[in-house]
């Protein structure tokens, strides 16, 4: 991985015929898809349809069985993905608990000795900020943050790196409606800010409609489409139809008793 | 079980390569080595006083009766040295300190820490399982010199109150100058040290292979628990049996 110090500009994703089999089942079908540098990108589907396992590919924790991921039109590959800035946020956060805040937020910097320990002092607490957190949090472990603030703290930490692609793994998922928002919120501004090409999952309907750019609705491994949110929510598709009213619905025991 | 030796052994060789970093993470090999001390130097102490004795009241009796008291001496601290303090320790490292680390690694295993890990292009192998298995390699001999002491001391307790016995310290300790070598005390550290590396790499690799949620992490320690006692067990023999030579 680069060395941070420059301005984080986003790079282009190019997805294609992308298969991978867990367990025996195909749970990638060949998928295909482009993205700008720079995009907020969303991919939405139910639990389950390979939203994480698209994931994965991407940042490389797993190898595809088949097809391509491009990078700025370059291969991805062991060989040269450290040559770009990734990112991820995971959906549990993926704070270490036996660090503090502050050395979580600095860990890439730390132990690649990229800067010194005043100068990464000063980064942690640019980056706390930048995710609206105060810095004197910078003592605490993470296991005495509320869930919204460890969220944001594993954003910090993705900042540090000041990638050229952040994936965020159901960023607000456990979060209330009103902290889900405010993660929402910051997706959206730090992308407008260092202009790093995001790429969200989520089954959050209000997150992807709210922040993206454009959205691909995932199910069982395959995109069944692709498109901004105005032309998601005039879709035909009765499976995508039935997702989104799924979330209007009302419980069943108020329509019930009314 | 066998069917993980392969992982094992992986791991073994990562971590081997990975040696090159030990000084940077100096700090991390202290902070588990005192951990390690920290949570076993009492019950090595109390476990190897009461081995001890045992050996002592087992053994003594009889040896009296033959007329052959005055060898009791060699007989615990030869068991103690050579045989009883590594495996042992190694045994009590396994519970304490192998299901801890499977744990631990277990729980960020599930809880995408390492994942964070790797995407911070930090290798979890320099990260977490270097100062852990050469943490408890430390450690493991520094148990077994204690063990060995103390073993000897309720050894000797026991066979100068016993009336049965009735060896006195001086003649108990003697017989243990006269028969125990450098060898022999050689013998006994270098195989703590092959059961430190057994138990260090198989609860990482069981910890570092952790699939599932919270409750695999319960599999993962007992696995890590009980293959690490049949590798100490298996291995105890072929080093007994490779080290023969060197003793006589």
């Amino acid at each position: 991985m680069n060395p941070p110090g420059t301005t984080s500009t986003g790079i282009s994703v190019h997805v294609r015929d992308l298969k991978k089999s867990l367990g025996g089942e195909l749970v990638l079908r060949g998928l295909n898809l482009q993205v700008a540098a720079g995009e907020r990108f969303v991919i939405m589907g139910p639990s389950g349809s390979g939203k994480s396992v698209f994931l994965r590919q991407v940042i490389g924790l797993e190898t595809p069985d088949s097809g391509e991921i491009r990078l700025n039109g370059e291969i991805l590959q062991d060989a040269n993905r450290g040559r770009f800035r990734l990112a991820m946020v995971f959906q549990s956060g993926g704070l270490l608990n036996s660090l503090t805040v502050a050395e979580n937020v600095g860990l890439y910097l730390i132990e690649h000795r990229l800067k010194s320990l005043a100068e990464i002092d000063q980064i942690v607490r640019e980056k706390l900020e930048a995710v609206a957190l105060d810095p004197e949090i910078g003592e605490r472990l993470p296991a005495e943050l509320s869930g919204g603030m460890r969220k944001r703290v594993a954003i910090a930490r993705a900042l540090v790196i000041e990638p050229q692609l952040i994936l965020y793994d159901e960023p607000t998922s456990e979060l209330d409606p009103l902290v889900a928002r405010t993660i929402g919120r910051e997706i959206v501004e730090l992308n407008e800010r260092n202009r790093a090409t995001t790429l969200v999952v989520t089954h959050d309907r209000d997150l992807a409609f709210g922040i993206a750019h454009r959205i691909a609705f995932l199910h069982e491994g395959q995109f069944l489409e692709v498109g901004t949110p105005a032309e998601l929510r005039a879709t035909k598709h009765p499976l995508i139809r039935e997702f989104m009213n799924a979330e209007f619905s009302p419980p069943i025991d108020t329509v019930e008793s009314a | 079980m066998f069917r993980d030796l392969g992982s094992i052994l992986l791991l073994f060789v990562a971590t081997v390569r990975a040696l090159s970093r030990v000084w940077r993470e100096r700090r991390k090999v202290l902070e588990q080595f005192f951990e390690i001390g920290n949570a076993s130097l009492f019950m090595a102490c109390t476990l190897s006083f009461f081995i001890g004795g045992v050996l002592a009241l087992q053994t003594g009796p009889l040896l009296v009766e033959q007329g052959l008291g005055s060898t009791l001496g060699s007989i615990v601290g030869m068991s103690m040295i050579k045989e009883l303090a590594p495996v042992m320790m190694g045994i009590l490292l396994a519970g304490r300190i192998g299901s801890a680390m499977a744990a631990e690694l277990g729980s960020m295993r599930v809880y995408q820490e390492i994942d964070a890990l790797k995407t911070l292009n930090i290798d979890p192998v320099s990260y977490l399982v270097l100062p852990r298995v050469v943490a408890i390699t430390l450690a493991l001999p520094c148990l077994v010199i204690f063990s060995n002491l103390v073993g000897c001391f309720g050894g000797a307790l026991v066979s100068n109150y016993n009336r049965e016995i009735a060896v006195s310290f001086g003649a108990f300790f003697e017989n243990l100058r006269q028969a125990v070598e450098t060898k022999h005390i050689l013998n006994g550290l270098l195989k703590s040290v092959i059961f430190a590396l057994t138990v260090g790499v198989v609860s990482c690799q069981q910890g570092l292979a952790t699939l599932g949620g919270p409750r695999a992490i319960g599999r993962t320690v007992t696995k890590a628990v009980v293959n690490s006692l049949v590798f100490i067990l298996l291995l105890d023999y072929v080093l007994t049996r490779l080290l023969l030579p060197f003793d006589r």
